[in-house]
């Protein structure tokens, strides 16, 4: 990928993550993870190229860089069929938009909220 | 009354398995049900309003997520409004490039797709896939399970498969709680293998991600999707919960595909009695729409059921094609058992072996069946040789490379020796040098020591739980002196940070580049264009452990080293009393010193002669050097005999009887099956040859027939053939021989 150098969520770049610091104990998986920026820059290749759903997948992972494994497991279940009511779905929409910087992801799971209230499958 | 062979027929595998008739209303049709939409699409103010003959108030779950994400609706209009025959013939047309297609279709509703398809035969599907496939550089994916769940035969099972070229490796597991040891253990192996090599381990979801954001695994093709609302909810998902999994994989740095094919909601009683292909379908826009990069299609774990059906095959090729139409890299199955029979299986493979995918098989079985754990699996180690033999006839590249045995040990060895290292590190419970010498040279896991279950199931709990991470076992690698594993896994990492392989179809070539439809775009436009199999990967493909040089061949078949036992005495007389003419061949007894059967022809002539002698009737030996033809080598014998008759023998053992009035192609007795014959028949050709000589009633010499020795020893036969034909001097008169070995009579 072109343009500006890759950094890590910790803000390392690529030259930093060697063998050696990991032997001296100065790296953690922190400094392997992918950042929301690096994710952002992927889906705008994927989208130049025609793939648009693709990168919008991507844009929704950005947010969810910042959202701990915990909670995005939780999201997921909520998602699943007839694990939550409707106005908790909405409840999760608003928190993602709100309190989790995640606008996508809460217009996705509002969008969810709405369809799973048309076809029964929201918690009664 | 039976007949007997319809009897044999009924015996036949291909008649282990199922045939049934169509039933449409139950979804038991592969494709064009009645109850089938014809394609249509509304769009109101940017909104769609009916999808294949559905409102919008009609919609199901799958119906919304389509008209929300999966459609290009600016190309829309067109594309419904262009003739679906145009569009087929475009996709075998070598002057439309993929591009053109892959816009077209964005703006395809799924009944419009099975449209385009279903106007095609499966030759023309396959033209389509060659052009359509994402990425041009084709690859393969490996199972890698075993029963015992047991690391050390996991890790020299994955290095082996790297080694072999596999791009992707997925294990699974018989235990849940094992995972994150057999995600660990060929994690560890395929980057001794190879590095770049992408794992995954076939988990329940919430596990499997777990694994992902641990590093422990790099790819995931577990998430399942449906045709139908009902099957859907049932698999416990819907397309929005599928999607936000997909961008939570993508989330840590993990690459995606869909699971779905045809059967899968006739299969689970939800298929609304619509047919295989247009559920699949839909799967597909439901892919495309949730973002995923690719599918594994190709009806996966439920191919015998359209394989019950007509046409069923065809349908899986069209679910195949019309996944690459969406710009979705496709593992194309072939995984699943497809077929007792070998005939069956094997021209299934051909439709996606022959165009090429992303994935040839979504799991080749790089163990045996036995230890394979995805349900068995549809080819096997055993079967690597046929694949690579089918690369090299076709000279098509399936995605793997042949291998040395030493290699192989080598890697097995490195591979199990490294994952011991990482146990210890960890304080993991030990893998014993018994388990990695047995890892070597396993054939399955029954070749393994057991171990101690619960207290590998308890490491796993750990890992699964703690907050160790791939990168903890760069250290002890390093430190056991594992330098190139380390620095591969460490490379993963990085990867992962980067983010290149979450591009369409991407896979790390030898030196960790990324292979993808990005960056190795398929520019398939015919003959001179795409992925050709040529200069060193053509050198590669082709050179199989197994063949030989025939030039050596040529160089062991003579007998120049050993002492001589025949003597040219000069040139032959042709004779006036009753006798025998043994004529030889240019080549016998000196360049050739055994026939193509192995006999010395010392003992074959010997069993001749005594044979003519058990008759009381005098033998003569005449070389005949002006032609290597066994009928002319006798014919030209039996001019020289006194009684006009003569055996002629070739070199490679192939004899004749001949009679001295007959035209050179006729004879009295042939056997042309020389790998078939022994010592005794040669004799009793010396008999008979006597009891013609003499007028005596003569029945034939019974022989052996074989007639698969063609098959085994042709390329035998042309070279001891030609070493013989080099032998002939055209002006040369047959010469006397006189034998000098004192046993040969």
């Amino acid at each position: 990928m072109m343009g500006e150098p890759v950094r890590t969520p910790s803000g390392r770049t690529l030259d930093e993550l060697t063998i050696e610091a990991v032997l001296a104990g100065e790296l953690t998986a922190e400094d392997f993870s992918i950042s929301g920026d690096t994710l952002r820059r992927q889906a705008d290749v994927a989208e130049a190229a025609g793939y648009r759903q693709l990168a919008e997948n991507l844009r929704r992972a950005a947010e969810l860089t910042r959202i701990s494994n915990q909670e995005v497991l939780d999201i997921y279940n909520a998602l699943r069929p007839g694990r939550t009511t409707y106005g908790q779905l909405i409840e999760l929409a608003d928190r993602l938009e709100n309190d989790l910087d995640a606008p996508l992801n809460a217009a996705f799971v509002r969008e969810a909220a709405e369809v799973y209230l048309e076809r029964t499958i929201v918690k009664p | 009354m039976r007949s007997k062979r319809f009897e044999k027929l009924a015996d036949r595998p291909v008649n282990r398995e199922t045939f049934i008739k169509p039933w449409p209303e139950v979804g038991l049709v592969a494709m064009g049900s009645p109850l089938d939409p014809s394609p249509s699409l509304k769009i109101e103010d940017g909104v769609v309003v009916e999808l294949d003959g559905v409102p919008r108030g009609e919609f199901d779950l799958i119906d919304h997520f389509i008209a929300r994400h999966a459609l290009n609706l600016d190309v829309a209009g067109r594309a419904m409004n262009t003739d679906s025959r145009e569009i087929a013939r475009m996709l075998v047309d070598i002057n439309v490039p993929r591009a053109t297609i892959l816009e077209l279709a964005s703006g395809c509703t799924p009944a419009k797709l099975v449209d385009v398809v279903q106007q095609m035969n499966v030759l023309e599907m396959m033209m389509g896939l060659a052009k359509m496939r994402a990425r041009r550089t084709p690859a393969n994916q490996a199972h890698v399970t075993n029963r015992k769940e047991n690391p050390a035969l996991l890790a020299a099972d994955a290095a082996e498969a790297a080694l072999r070229g596999f791009a992707e490796i997925e294990t699974t597991v018989g235990v849940t709680r094992y995972a994150p040891l057999n995600a660990l253990a060929i994690l560890v192996g395929s980057q001794t293998g190879r590095g770049g090599v992408l794992t995954q381990c076939a988990v329940e979801e919430s596990t499997n991600l777990r694994l992902g954001f641990k590093g422990l695994t790099s790819y995931s093709e577990t998430l399942s999707v449906y045709g139908t609302e009902d099957t859907f909810v049932d698999g416990d998902d819907t397309p929005w919960s599928k999607a936000f999994l997909g961008a939570a994989y993508a989330s840590r740095g993990v690459k995606t595909r869909t699971t779905s094919g045809t059967g899968a909601a006739a299969l689970m009683g939800h298929s609304e009695g619509k047919s295989m292909l247009y559920l699949e379908a839909r799967c597909l826009l439901v892919t495309r729409g949730v973002g995923s990069q690719g599918t594994q299609n190709g009806s996966i774990s439920c191919i015998a059921l359209p394989e019950s059906l007509p046409g069923g095959v065809r349908a899986v090729l069209a679910e195949n094609l019309i996944a690459t139409m969406l710009g979705l890299e496709v593992a194309s199955g072939n995984d699943a058992l497809a077929s007792h029979s070998e005939m069956r299986k094997s021209a299934k493979l051909m439709l996606q072996f022959i165009p090429g995918t992303d994935f040839v098989t979504s799991g080749y079985g790089a163990i045996p069946r036995y230890d394979n754990m995805f349900g068995g699996g549809n080819f096997d180690v055993t079967e690597l040789d046929d694949w690579y033999v089918l690369q090299r006839d076709m000279q098509v590249d399936g995605g793997i490379v042949p291998v040395r045995e030493a290699d192989v040990l080598r890697v097995r060895e490195r591979a199990a020796r490294a994952i011991q290292a990482v146990f210890d590190g960890l304080g993991f419970p030990p893998i014993t040098d018994a388990e990695i010498g047995a890892a070597v040279t396993a054939y399955n896991s029954a070749d393994m020591p057991d171990r101690d279950k619960v207290a590998d199931i308890e490491a796993a709990q750990g890992l699964l739980d703690g907050p160790l991470t791939a990168i903890e076992i760069v250290k002890p690698l390093k430190e056991a002196g594992f330098h190139d594993v380390a620095a591969n896994i460490l490379e993963m990492q990085r990867q992962r940070v980067i983010g290149d392989y979450l591009q369409p179809s991407a896979i790390f070539g030898d030196h960790f580049q990324v292979l993808s439809a990005l960056t190795d775009p398929n520019d398939y436009q015919g003959p001179g264009t795409g992925c050709r199999v040529e200069g060193d990967r053509w050198s590669v493909l082709q050179d199989l452990p197994q063949a030989w040089d025939p030039r050596i061949y040529l160089e062991n078949l003579g007998v120049s080293r050993r002492e001589a036992w025949l003597e040219e005495i000069g040139p032959a007389r042709r004779g006036d009393q009753p006798e025998v003419v043994v004529a030889v061949g240019p080549a016998f007894g000196v360049e050739i010193g055994r026939t193509i059967g192995g006999l010395d022809h010392r003992d074959v002539l010997s069993a001749i002669l005594q044979g003519v002698q058990e008759e009381g009737v005098p033998a003569r030996v005449v070389r005949v050097c002006h032609t290597s033809d066994c009928a002319f080598i006798g014919h030209a014998g039996a001019q020289l005999s006194g009684s006009g008759v003569a055996i002629g023998v070739q070199s490679k053992g192939t004899t004749v009887i001949h009679r001295r009035d007959l035209a050179p192609l006729e004879n009295l007795e042939l056997f042309p099956q020389a790998p078939n014959l022994d010592l005794d028949t040669y004799r009793q050709i010396g008999c008979n040859a006597a009891r013609y000589a003499i007028g005596k009633p003569t029945a034939p010499v019974p022989v052996k027939i074989d007639n698969t020795a063609r098959l085994r020893l042709i390329v035998q036969t042309t070279l001891m053939h030609l070493r013989e034909t080099q032998q002939v001097e055209r002006d040369r008169v047959p010469t006397e021989i006189r034998v000098l070995r004192e046993e040969v009579v």
